[in-house]
């Protein structure tokens, strides 16, 4: 019987294998959708561990979490350097991370922070930030660039680079007259870092030291040599990450910053910012979700037009496979077993293009919004994902199969054609 | 069930209508075919034909009478053990389209076989395998075997195929073939030569033959030929409802 359903196929290739396309794009659509959704939260979540308590100025929280780790908006206010010194003081804080972000160098965004941020930073599975190439910033004009950075523009260490003020990725104005050199290179980690430019707050300092009122000051400007015995103490800093001695006391430090008199503070706790996160992107997900249904049913709606869609050609081989012995229920068989090879191929093909998909999309996807989304087999939910589409498939078969079996009741031996 | 001395076709008193509420449009007393006959039934189209081999064929059940084939009487059989009666028992070659398109020639005269462990079993009782039986029956309806066995039945002139449909009917020696206007679709030359191998290897197989069509011409070569209209009692030669084109 399957011999007889795979070579009526075989000679219905033309349609057969758009309803093959049909079901896997819809399958490749579910898989990538649900792929998408959770390497995207693996890779957020996966980019803030061992922080504490992430402070910045006044906002929303998840606000606040998206500009200071992931880079993404811009911040509303800074947070002025004699909180820092403050927040930093308190008994229970372990250490602290300055960030500082506003410029750009060829569409990267350059962070200013302290060596801080290469002991305490954590990702992923609490891992420490390693160097690839050279050393850490020490000097004014040092900078550590990120693997991609350094991938994409094909720097090394010792390079010059300009910084750009501003974020766009077509820099208007320039701080040429302070080159940075590249110290170090990171190893890729799969989160921002990779696509940012570290450099010392005495840097970003720096760049700015001829800066009034969004333009560089006519003249010379001030040379590099002048530049470094100049005190180039921080005004302001963009966020902070925060580490405590014990993480019994985040709750009591968070309210202290929250509640703290000089300046309107915001401490968020990341897990469950993130969690803020993911409850405001539930909805589009779950958008997407249905959307991806809704093209599964699509796709399977499409199996069952096309299996009906023949049925009337097909009374001809239905008649003289009742002529030789087939009853109505070998029919139908038939049918379910071509449904079945029809949702079997459309499954297969859909996880090569889901493959495809997410093997080319994952380089995209890393270098416009970091997210890092891995080839994996396929994952419990994936694979009740397929189940479902495979037992969808053969329902949806069952209809035009019940159809052909009423069909070959009727017609009998009859050629009615 | 094989009494020799029984006719393999026997229907006793049979109406049949295709709705209870509409007139019959059959309604036969008694006929009967004798084991080894070869029957010529003839009829205009439209004449219920078609109908009446359905109900030999327990395809179709009469609303009233018996009808018996090979000594089992159909109305005894359930419906999924009638589908295994026609398998076992009746050889079937109709007008065209008899081939399965996507099935090679060899596939498609195994075909029966695969759904009557019967007609299996008997095909490979002379010591053959059944592929060597397939090459003897195209070889009988001279098609050589080598040739056009693996090839798809499309290749096939129509002539062709309706040998290759006739060796399929035969295979397994079902005791009576069907064979329900066959050469209709065939030149008149090559119809006297489709019908004299019929006849040679029904002749060996000791099958009986049922053969139908509308043209009287070929009545001669039986040993007998019926006029539906004859035994018909529902004189209604008009009526199409019967049977569609």
């Amino acid at each position: 019987m399957i011999g007889i359903a795979w070579k009526s196929l075989c000679n219905r290739w033309p349609t057969a294998l758009l309803a093959v396309l049909a079901i896997a794009m819809s399958v490749a659509l579910i898989l990538s959708v649900e792929k998408i959704r959770r390497d995207a939260r693996n890779s957020f979540a996966q980019t803030v561990s061992g922080t504490d308590l992430i402070v910045g100025a006044r906002s929303g929280s998840v606000q606040l979490l998206l500009y200071s780790v992931f880079r993404i908006g811009s911040p509303t206010n800074n947070i002025s350097w004699q909180s820092v010194e403050e927040i930093s003081e308190r008994k229970s804080i372990d250490w602290i991370i300055p960030l500082s972000l506003g410029d750009s160098h060829a569409g990267f965004r350059v962070l200013g922070t302290t060596d801080a941020y290469f002991e305490h930073y954590r990702f992923g599975a609490k891992r420490n930030l390693v160097f690839a190439e050279g050393k850490q910033f020490d000097d004014v004009f040092d900078a550590v660039i990120g693997s991609e950075v350094a991938a994409k523009l094909d720097y090394r260490v010792g390079d010059e680079i300009v910084a750009a003020h501003g974020t766009g990725n077509v820099a208007l104005v320039e701080h040429e007259r302070q080159p940075f050199k590249i110290s170090g290179i990171l190893e890729p980690t799969g989160t921002p870092v990779d696509r940012a430019i570290h450099v010392s707050l005495q840097g970003i300092e720096a760049m700015h030291v001829d800066w009034r009122n969004g333009a560089t000051v006519k003249g010379e400007g001030t040379t590099a040599e002048t530049i470094r015995t100049m005190d180039l103490k921080p005004t302001a800093v963009t966020a902070l990450l925060v580490g405590l001695k014990s993480r019994g006391t985040v709750f009591r430090e968070q309210r202290a910053i929250n509640t703290y008199r000089a300046e309107p503070l915001l401490a968020i706790l990341p897990g469950v910012a993130l969690q803020e996160l993911w409850s405001l992107v539930s909805v589009a997900e779950m958008a997407l979700m249905i959307v991806s249904v809704m093209v599964v049913i699509a796709g399977l709606v499409n199996l069952m037009s096309v299996l009906l869609a023949g049925l009337n050609e097909r009374r001809r081989e239905m008649a003289v496979l009742r002529s030789v012995g087939a009853r109505p229920e070998h029919v139908f068989v038939l049918l379910c077993i071509e449904s079945t090879l029809l949702t079997l191929g459309g499954i297969v093909a859909g996880l090569l293009m889901h493959y495809i998909i997410t093997g080319l999309g994952s380089l995209y996807l890393m270098q416009r919004f970091g997210l890092s989304v891995q080839l994996s087999l396929p994952q419990s939910i994936e694979l009740k994902i397929l189940a479902s589409v495979a037992v969808a498939g053969l329902l949806a078969g069952m209809i035009p199969a019940f159809q052909a079996y009423r069909k070959s009741l009727a017609d009998g031996l009859s050629q009615k054609l | 069930m094989n009494d020799n001395t029984q006719p393999i076709v026997q229907l006793r008193d049979i109406e049949f209508a295709w709705h209870r509420n509409l007139d019959p449009v059959l309604a036969i007393e008694d006929f009967a075919i004798a084991r080894g006959e070869h029957v010529f039934l003839k009829g205009s189209s439209g004449s219920g034909k078609t109908t009446l081999l359905n109900l030999i064929a327990a395809v179709l059940q009469p609303q009233a009478g018996s009808i018996t084939i090979d000594g089992q009487p159909l109305a005894e059989l359930r419906r999924s053990k009638r589908d295994q009666f026609r398998v076992d028992h009746i050889g079937l070659v109709f007008q065209q389209f008899n081939l399965l398109p996507f099935l090679s020639v060899a596939e498609n005269v195994q075909l029966s076989c695969r759904f009557s462990s019967l007609r299996k079993s008997r095909a490979c009782q002379a010591g053959l395998s059944l592929d060597q039986e397939t090459d003897r029956l195209l070889s009988a309806m001279k098609l050589s075997p080598n040739e056009i066995k693996h090839r798809a039945t499309s290749e096939l002139s129509v002539g062709q195929q309706q040998r290759v449909a006739v060796a399929r009917a035969l295979i397994g020696s079902p005791p009576l073939i069907i064979a329900d206007e066959p050469t209709s679709s065939l030149d008149s030359d090559s119809r006297q030569a489709f019908l004299d191998l019929l006849f040679s290897e029904i002749e060996s197989s000791g099958s009986t033959l049922l053969f139908v069509s509308h043209d009287a011409a070929l009545a001669s070569s039986f040993d007998r030929s019926v006029d539906l209209q004859d035994i018909n009692r529902v004189a209604s030669p008009n009526d199409l409802s019967g049977e569609l084109p």
